[in-house]
């Protein structure tokens, strides 16, 4: 099951993959998420691991993910290690303006669990997509929050000036 | 779901592979009822599968947990919070207040959310009531790690550095009138306290509310199982008369369609029992406060209860 959200930002693409490639920020933005920590030596990059739980239904699902894509600034995905099997996907494009295109992509399979894994995927569709939708929608909201402050301060400063 | 009992003779045990199981001891006389029921326990006795901490299979956990998220999402729209109270790693005592007559919803939902939150490669083991294993059809139990209720198969268990589940009220408090559901009532049984001061282990409170509700539980029958020798022949304490699908009304409670009724359980952080209660705690003042404790968050989350079933 993949679900997919995309959306324009009113920021320059450097910032947004400042963001969504900083692990000590996930959790101000993705929504369902309760745990992003990270585990082992490497912070950030390919190679680096996280321990993650989002939360769908009645439990906390996710287990380790390692990063299996970094081209900077516009390609940024995970694949799980252990638990729910899944992919995680941000992608990052230059749209007009200045501002930048982001998608966000999840994909997850229940295997091995026959009918009843391919009626738990579907069940948890919903709560996935809202989650995917809410994720942007927060994100959004962060990164022209901080596109603003940094206009304003650089406004202010001039003027502070004797 | 039981309590670590504090016998530790081999028949009730039950689980020692080096032991073969005897029946209980036949006496000479005794009535045809007393007859049948002691060979009844004998060839219950016979039926309870010896431990192994290695019958528990993370794969097949894995396959199965979609169709328990599922019933714990949907039907009993289960809520788990603060499993971050839990020791990431090493052995663990969870002990959990026990609702929901023999159908135990309230593991179901637990033991989801536990095997999600912390991957089904962390041994984690359940304490169960000899009766529960014994009976047909529910050996797959053994793979989701449940281990017949013993000293010496906790003590096991927590060896390994497992977490170990266990509910002290066992049968006595599952089966508590439905309008007792926010009261934590382990019968006064304590053994899970030497447990965990033996194995030098931190306990974990887990509260849960709702399982009470998926059914009418009426009376919990401790007279009517004293008068069948239940107590002395199955370890049951209890003969409970509740109302429930598709009984209406049901005695001894052996399975029944729970109702939907939502599950909320709240995992209170960790107690180090020396860190707390000195080198050599007193048991029953530690008994005191760990019930203190349950009740104070069951009775928060029944405050948060608007109605019956519903939540």
């Amino acid at each position: 099951m993949r679900v997919n959200g995309a959306r324009v930002l009113a920021a320059p693409i450097d910032h947004v993959w400042s963001i969504v490639t900083d692990p000590e920020r996930v959790l101000s933005y993705m929504s369902g998420i309760t745990r992003w920590e990270v585990a082992g030596d490497l912070g950030a990059g390919l190679g680096a691991r996280y321990r993650i739980l989002f939360r769908v239904g009645a439990a906390e699902v996710g287990g380790l993910v390692e990063v299996v894509e970094f081209d900077e600034p516009c390609d940024f995905a995970w694949t799980s290690v252990t638990g729910l099997d899944h992919r995680g996907r941000w992608r990052l494009r230059e749209a007009p303006g200045g501002r930048t295109r982001v998608e966000f992509r999840l994909a997850y399979v229940v295997a091995g669990a026959g009918l009843s894994g391919w009626v738990a995927e579907r069940v948890a569709a919903p709560t996935v997509e809202g989650h995917v939708r809410r994720t942007l929608q927060q994100l959004e909201r962060l990164v022209e929050h901080e596109q603003l402050r940094t206009r304003a301060a650089r406004r202010r400063r001039p003027a502070a000036r004797p | 779901m039981a309590d670590a009992p504090t016998t530790t003779s081999p028949r009730r045990n039950g689980h020692r592979p080096e032991t073969r199981i005897e029946p209980p001891a036949a006496e000479p006389s005794g009535s045809l009822l007393t007859r049948t029921w002691r060979e009844l326990a004998a060839a219950l006795q016979r039926r309870i599968p010896r431990a192994d901490l290695d019958e528990r299979d993370p794969d097949y956990i894995r396959e199965q947990l979609p169709l328990f998220w599922l019933f714990s999402s949907l039907w009993f729209r289960g809520e788990v919070r603060g499993l971050g109270n839990v020791p990431d790693e090493g052995p663990v005592l969870l002990v959990g207040n026990h609702s929901g007559g023999n159908m135990i919803p309230d593991t179901m939902v637990f033991t989801v959310a536990f095997s999600t939150y912390f991957g089904v490669e962390r041994p984690f083991y359940q304490l169960a009531h000899n009766l529960v294993l014994s009976l047909p059809g529910l050996s797959w139990l053994r793979k989701f790690g449940t281990v017949a209720a013993s000293p010496e198969n906790a003590s096991k268990a927590l060896s390994s550095g497992a977490a170990l589940l266990v509910y002290p009220g066992g049968d006595y408090e599952a089966h508590r009138p439905s309008w007792q559901s926010s009261r934590v009532d382990f019968g006064g049984r304590k053994g899970f306290l030497r447990l965990a001061l033996e194995q030098d282990v931190p306990i974990v409170p887990v509260v849960a509310i709702g399982g009470q509700e998926t059914a009418l539980f009426l009376s919990r029958g401790e007279r009517l199982a004293r008068l069948l020798a239940l107590d002395r022949v199955l370890r049951l304490k209890v003969l409970p008369v509740s109302i429930s699908l598709p009984w209406i009304v049901n005695l001894g409670d052996f399975g029944h369609i729970p109702l939907p009724a939502k599950i909320t359980i709240e995992t209170l952080p960790a107690i180090d029992l020396r860190a707390e209660f000195g080198p050599d705690p007193d048991v029953d003042e530690v008994y005191d406060h760990l019930i203190r404790l349950m009740q104070d968050a069951l009775d928060a989350l029944a405050a948060e209860r608007r109605f019956p079933v519903i939540g």
